[in-house]
């Protein structure tokens, strides 16, 4: 084991840690807002609408994520009309058409996510917001989303989790993220097995770090969930609190 | 060249071409999702043991080939294999480079990935056999291997289906990244005909539409076979 290369191979990695981290980030976040809009698109009661969205879904859905960010990248940037329009200083910066390219992935997947949430919501307790007589805007905010949010937060966290390791893509349209870099110390030095071992071992950190975070998240947002603890039990049983 | 000329069948078109990495894609993945089925029945098998260390190692193998990018992993697997093969071959006295074919190192790899995903899926599928099912098998005094082949293989198969039919396409979209290892599979064609050709736009989205046409049909199959092996089902 040749400990000072591997140190030095870490350290190079991990110096681009945070663009890995601002490509995941962005993603999500304008994935996430996509995916919003899909949803609400889905649940729009005339013809054209919802199947507009459906159709998104299944054409992100049912390409892999390399040739959707080759088309954005390679394709629209061929394109004189993206060239001569106002886009091009983003189209043009393979970081941009990554983050878009993951963005309108992720939105597929995630509009699933919110859509199946949503559905999940029982329908009685809808109806007892509007017996008390709460506004269309307050029911949703008090009893729509956060039982939605609830239902919704397991997949979520696995697609988060897919999102950190569709970030290795943007090693493909030239970002030098983790996987990037990882690519060109293997191609300056013919050492493969340590090179790539380095940077598994920093995304299998990173995405065991979301994963526990996730799982914190959703034990502090189901706390009527859990066992009641012993201190707090009835000393008599037959009260269930 | 019109659009007709480019991903059509003449002697200047691209179809042919891209029709024949459509079916390299096709058998690729069609290996990985059985070298997946393989790995992923060991991995089942594994973490529903009562032994502490099989289960340790079924949650390692998941948690590493599910937390680390399926790019990577078929880097390690083709350039990390390779200069494995190469170190040999130099013991062997044969000089310069060596490579594991791309072939072998893709499907290994997607399918390693696929039998994580795979392993999940029967473990699921064998925890909802009824236990009353393999009680009757016992009493009826069936032996260990015909209680797997009569009564747990064939409803695990049939429990596992929606799950397979998922994983089946999560496998074959990761195919497209074993196009990195210079596999001339659907991803590559294009990528050669759009560099070729300069019509970047033209070519991606024929092979994005030929991927879609690989997904949604395998979907309906997989919803066909769902539908047969749940005939004697009962729906609620």
């Amino acid at each position: 084991m040749d400990f000072p290369f591997l140190s030095a191979t870490m350290l190079r990695l991990l110096a681009v840690l945070p663009l890995t981290l601002e490509l995941w980030a962005l993603s999500i976040l304008f994935g996430g807002i996509l995916a919003l809009g899909l949803t609400w698109l889905r649940s729009r009661k005339d013809k054209i609408l919802p199947n507009l969205a459906r159709a998104y879904v299944f054409v992100f859905r049912g390409t892999p994520l390399l040739v959707q960010l080759f088309l954005i990248y390679y394709g629209l940037g061929s394109m004189k009309e993206v060239q001569q329009s106002f886009l091009w200083p983003f189209l043009r910066e393979p970081f941009y058409c990554a983050v878009l390219a993951l963005a309108m992935n992720t939105a597929a997947y995630s509009s699933e996510i919110f859509r199946g949430a949503l559905a999940a919501v029982p329908y009685g307790q809808i109806e007892a917001g509007i017996a008390c007589g709460m506004s269309r805007w307050m029911r949703f905010r008090r009893i729509v989303f956060p039982i939605a949010l609830r239902q919704a937060l397991p997949a979520y966290s696995t697609e988060i989790i897919l999102m950190t390791k569709a970030t290795a893509l943007g090693s493909l349209v030239t970002l030098m993220e983790v996987t990037g870099i990882a690519q060109k110390i293997k191609n300056d030095t013919y050492r493969a097995l340590e090179v790539y071992l380095c940077a598994g071992l920093i995304y299998l950190v990173l995405n065991f770090a979301i994963a526990r975070a996730m799982a914190a998240l959703e034990y502090y947002l189901s706390p009527h969930l859990r066992a009641i603890p012993a201190s707090r039990q009835s000393p008599n049983p037959a009260i269930v609190l | 060249m019109t659009f007709v000329d480019l991903l059509g069948f003449g002697p200047k078109g691209w179809g042919l071409a891209l029709l024949t990495g459509a079916f390299l894609t096709l058998i690729v993945s069609i290996v990985a999702l059985l070298i997946g089925s393989a790995f992923g029945a060991l991995i089942a098998w594994a973490k529903l043991s009562k032994s502490l260390a099989a289960n340790m190692v079924g949650d390692a193998y998941t948690t590493l080939f599910r937390g680390v990018p399926e790019l990577l992993i078929i880097y390690l697997f083709y350039f990390g294999g390779s200069s494995v093969v190469s170190g040999i071959a130099h013991g062997f006295g044969l000089s310069g480079f060596h490579d594991v074919p791309p072939f072998v190192a893709g499907a290994l790899a997607v399918g390693l990935i696929s039998g994580a995903y795979q392993g999940e899926v029967y473990r699921g599928a064998y925890l909802a056999i009824a236990r009353g099912e393999v009680e009757a098998a016992i009493a009826v005094g069936m032996s260990r291997g015909l209680m797997f082949r009569r009564i747990l293989v064939p409803q695990v198969l049939r429990f596992a289906l929606p799950g397979l039919g998922n994983t089946w396409q999560l496998t074959l979209k990761d195919s497209a990244l074993v196009s990195v290892t210079g596999l001339v599979d659907l991803m590559r064609e294009s990528a050669m005909a759009a560099g070729s050709t300069h019509r970047y736009m033209t070519f991606y989205v024929a092979a994005g539409a030929l991927y879609l046409v690989l997904t949604s049909v395998s979907g309906v199959l997989f919803n066909l076979a769902e539908a047969r092996a749940t005939r004697g089902l009962r729906r609620s």
